[in-house]
């Protein structure tokens, strides 16, 4: 019977002003159900404070074969990291 | 009011939520859908909880040095004072949820009535379980509807759990001298009063859900006296087995 419902990932917000973070995924027949079932499945230990439903189907995910065009080309790119700045000692630790 | 009136309410109160707790509870791993079975348990673990919190209290207004556990564990069916509703067997899924919606309808009007006691540790129980019961409520509510204005196969089977379970529900709305007591006393709403919110938070579910009510009013009753199905000894068999078989067992 599950097989018959789509597939749906839940994401979490633990706290106010946390960013909402992926928790997994489940099956329901629609979104109303997704959230409840989010509810049920994901926030039984007090996790949460809001629930986001997307279809599995509606995200759209890179390609493993396209790792390397995609993220070879800024290994090599150190000066993209702000290490070379000298950080006055009265700014203390960043 | 006296004691006994208040410990044999609380009772009432407590050996609803612990049977059908335990009814509940049987669905775990055999639920159609992961994401049921789970809020089957949840469900269930929520009733348990408010099970200690009743019991707990009706032990300390009995001050025999009774515990819930005891209270739990260690009576016999006759001493049982919960619904006859909520000792029916589990049926097939769709009887589960209508024996849930129609007690989680009358269990929201009775807690949100028992917010105003007049006792205080009554009124902090009902105020901690009302909020569960409304999350239980607008559950089995929405799957009612959805498996009532579902398929064929499901609206028949959710109108046959109807016409099945319908003759236990009366049971929740009669009174007798316990409640009037505890009408008198402020302490709980007279049963009949529930009947009408009941009515119409069933009435509008049940239509949502393209099913119709049998056109009766009879109902049985008993459990509240402690006359029994047949049923609840199967369940008190399961249940108590362990602390009948070695008394004092514990983890």
């Amino acid at each position: 019977m599950s097989s018959e419902w789509p597939l749906w990932e839940i994401f979490i917000r633990g706290q106010h002003g946390l960013n909402h973070r992926h928790v997994g995924s489940l099956h329901a027949p629609d979104a109303e159900m997704a959230i409840r079932h989010a509810r049920d499945v994901y926030t039984r230990r007090n996790e949460g404070v809001s629930i986001w439903a997307v279809k599995s189907d509606d995200i759209v995910a890179s390609a493993p074969s396209e790792k390397g065009p995609l993220f070879d080309p800024s290994n090599s790119k150190v000066y993209r990291h702000p290490t070379f700045f000298d950080i006055p000692d009265e700014a203390g630790h960043m | 009011m006296a004691e006994a009136d208040l410990f044999e309410f609380l009772t009432r109160m407590g050996d609803n939520t612990l049977i059908l707790g335990h009814r509940v509870s049987e669905w775990c791993g055999h639920a159609p859908v992961l994401e049921e079975d789970i809020a089957l348990a949840n469900t269930a673990l929520d009733l348990i909880g408010q099970t200690q919190l009743w019991l707990g209290l009706a032990a300390e207004v009995e001050g025999k040095g009774r515990t819930a556990d005891d209270l739990a564990f260690l009576r016999d069916a006759g001493a049982f004072r919960n619904l006859l509703l909520v000792e029916r067997p589990n049926g097939d899924f769709g009887q589960t949820l209508m024996r849930q919606f129609l007690f989680d309808a009358w269990h929201h009007a009775m807690l949100s009535a028992l917010c105003q006691s007049a006792d205080p540790r009554v009124a902090a129980i009902a105020e901690k379980a009302v909020k569960e019961v409304a999350y239980h409520l607008e559950r089995s509510a929405d799957l009612v509807i959805r498996l009532g204005d579902g398929t064929e196969e499901s609206h028949g089977r959710m109108q046959a759990a109807l016409d099945d379970i319908w003759p236990y529900a009366g049971e929740m709305f009669l009174a007798d001298a316990t409640d009037a007591a505890m009408a008198e006393a402020g302490v709980a709403p007279d049963p009949a009063a529930l009947k009408p919110v009941w009515q119409a938070t069933v009435g509008e579910v049940l239509s949502d859900a393209t099913l119709t009510a049998p056109d009766t009013d009879f109902s049985h009753k008993g459990g509240r006296i402690g006359i029994h199905t047949e049923h609840l000894g199967y369940i008190l068999a399961e249940m108590q087995f362990l602390q009948r078989a070695y008394p004092g067992a514990v983890w």
